[in-house]
């Protein structure tokens, strides 16, 4: 046995030494011996197996990882075809020729630039925000040596990780003028939000029972307000005018004796409107309501002071500004005091309001990403309002497109334009080279048509055709100029398709057409 | 008497460093991000006259270079298609 494997077997030995040399690596003693007494072990027990393993030396494997997006592209554009086909079946009444040509004109409106990368640019920052580099520097540590539990108060480990968390707690404060005691980790603003409007009406329900909150909400605010109706709440859901904000008399109205809390948004994640915070702070302050805002859009984007704006509660999301995503915060007022029941029950850490060990990596990278906010403040703003003045102004170039929200009360991140007379899906599938959604992330698997934009007055057709970008950081001028040609190349090749622009083009008033078949 | 601040070519070492090092992200978009950063930056603070404000800028441009070094590296090494802006074959 031995006389047959012998090569082999000396090239194990070669590699084994290889990674005995590569453990040396490490620092950490214990590590080290343990990694070469393992080796040695391995070498022993599984000598059979090992030896099939290993066909060659590993001295010349490649430390670069490459993800190919391009299978993953094609594996979804399958996918569409095969449900676009199926859907097609059950349509009898349109002519098979018809959906055909309708795909080879997706096909046509798409267009490959040879030459170039495939990845698609990346303007969804209002889903997600790329990782900072700088912000995956901080966390690198805490996955390499820095992995004691900060709830532990007994030995080094947990000093040393606790002091790292109270230092990123102080960043998250800072951001919004608060005491680094009033800010509380959680999972994300999902969770922050459900916390505050569960907790604070469970806290108060012997005496109060009311909620106000709008209907341009994130749909977590919308339906942990529901949810709490069956638990005997009376939810009051504020209008918005066609610009996207509340109207204050109308608050000041809908505020009662029994009124416990109110939720308002800071910046919509859908048309980017900027709701007047401090105004909504004042009124609540006055009639002693709390106030509530999910600032997940808004949160180092724009100027927030919890003093200054008289807010009670405010929710904040970690991967909204270019932080790790699973983390979240709550702020929540000590003075005055704001009570609220936990939602989990268990340790008591962060101050009882929310149990469990807090991920000292994701803490720490939420904090650094909180940090860089304040420090590219200056340089963010500047650099998003230029990008977005040009795309706008380039976007709204195009015939019969409208921008949605306030153009006055906005943040200039997130831009809501409506084509009319193009499909907004289809419109997303020629732009298969532009990472676009046509609303929130969570809406966007069904077809329904944004809520947002209902509230906001517009009809079907225009919530349809309506497509979100938004800008951050890392957005770069070539790529605003790229996104510009494209949307208006491939919205003009749409309209020559759709028998409506033609219409339209003729002079005729759509609203006219008595439309036959209904 | 404060602390000397670092000279002029000191300065300019830094600089250049910045910028080599951010040319190497792989990722366009942090790429062009710390050029843009770096730029910019240095440019702001050209006319800095304060000693001790100088050292504490130069002290946070170190700290930002050894940051950009470890990064870029991870950036090379997790690699992905390149963008449909940027122009394959390496000619930049």
């Amino acid at each position: 046995m031995i006389r047959g494997t012998r090569g082999r077997l000396v090239g194990l030995f070669r590699s084994s030494a290889l990674l005995r040399n590569n453990s040396r690596i490490y620092n950490n003693y214990n590590r080290r011996r343990d990694v070469l007494v393992l080796k040695s072990l391995d070498h022993v027990r599984c000598y059979s197996a090992a030896v099939s393993a290993v066909k060659k030396l590993v001295d010349d494997v490649s430390l670069e990882i490459h993800t190919d997006i391009q299978a993953a592209a094609k594996e979804q554009s399958e996918v569409r075809n095969n449900a676009a086909s199926t859907s097609n079946k059950e349509s009898k009444t349109e002519s098979e020729a018809a959906i055909l040509s309708s795909s080879n004109a997706l096909k046509h409106a798409y267009q490959e630039n040879t030459g170039f990368g495939t990845r698609p640019i990346y303007l969804d920052m209002q889903a997600t925000t790329p990782t900072d580099p700088r912000v995956l520097d901080t966390m690198m540590k805490f996955f390499t040596g820095l992995y004691g539990n900060p709830h532990s108060n007994t030995h080094a480990y947990g000093w040393e990780t606790n002091k790292e968390i109270e230092k990123a707690r102080k960043h998250v404060a800072d951001l919004i003028n608060a005491d680094p005691k009033e800010i509380i980790f959680t999972s994300g603003a999902t969770e922050s939000n459900n916390t505050v409007v569960k907790g604070v009406a469970r806290f108060y329900k012997k005496t109060k029972n009311h909620i106000i909150t709008t209907r341009t909400e994130h749909k977590c605010v919308l339906e942990a307000a529901r949810s709490m109706m069956n638990e005997g709440f009376e939810i009051t859901f504020l209008s918005v005018d066609e610009n996207g904000l509340i109207d204050l008399e109308d608050l000041k109205k809908n505020i009662r004796p029994t009124t416990c809390l109110v939720s308002v948004m800071a910046v919509n994640n859908e048309i980017g409107v900027l709701q007047p915070i401090k105004e909504i702070g004042e009124i609540c302050r006055k009639n002693k309501v709390f106030f509530h805002t999910d600032a997940a859009q808004a949160y180092g984007k724009i100027p927030m002071d919890v003093n200054k704006m008289n807010i009670d509660l405010l929710s904040i999301s970690s991967h909204k500004i270019y932080g790790p995503k699973g983390i979240g915060a709550l702020y929540v007022r000590r003075r005055p005091r704001v009570r609220l029941e936990p939602l989990l029950s268990g340790g008591g850490q962060e101050r009882g309001l929310r149990s469990g060990t807090l991920a000292p990596p994701l803490v720490a990278g939420f904090g650094e990403a909180a940090r860089l906010m304040k420090q590219e403040y200056e340089s963010d703003h500047k650099h998003i309002t230029e990008l977005s003045d040009r795309l706008t102004k380039g976007l709204l170039s195009v015939e019969h497109a409208t921008l949605n929200g306030s153009p006055s009360h906005r943040y200039p991140g997130c831009v809501n334009v409506s084509f009319a007379y193009v499909e907004g899906e289809s419109l997303l599938m020629a732009l298969r080279d532009i990472a676009l959604s046509s609303g929130s992330a969570c809406t966007s698997a069904s077809l329904e048509p944004s809520y947002v934009l209902h509230a906001l007055g517009k009809d079907d057709a225009l919530a349809h055709s309506s497509i979100r970008f938004g800008i951050g950081r890392f957005t770069t001028n070539e790529e605003v100029d790229y996104v510009i040609k494209a949307i208006v190349e491939r919205v003009k090749y749409l309209r020559e398709l759709s028998p409506l622009w033609e219409m339209v083009q003729e002079g005729i008033d759509l609203d006219s057409i008595q439309w036959s078949g209904h | 008497m404060g602390a000397v601040g670092p000279t002029r070519i000191e300065v300019l070492h830094l600089y250049k460093q910045l910028i080599k090092n951010s040319r190497l992200f792989n990722d366009y978009n942090f790429r062009e991000f710390f050029l843009r950063r770096s730029r910019e930056s240095f440019k702001a603070n050209k006319h800095l006259n304060d000693s001790q404000a100088i050292i504490d800028c130069y002290n946070r441009g170190l700290e930002d270079l050894s940051v950009l070094k470890r990064q870029s590296i991870i950036s090379q090494l997790y690699t992905f298609d390149k963008l449909v802006v940027e122009p394959l074959k390496g000619s930049r």
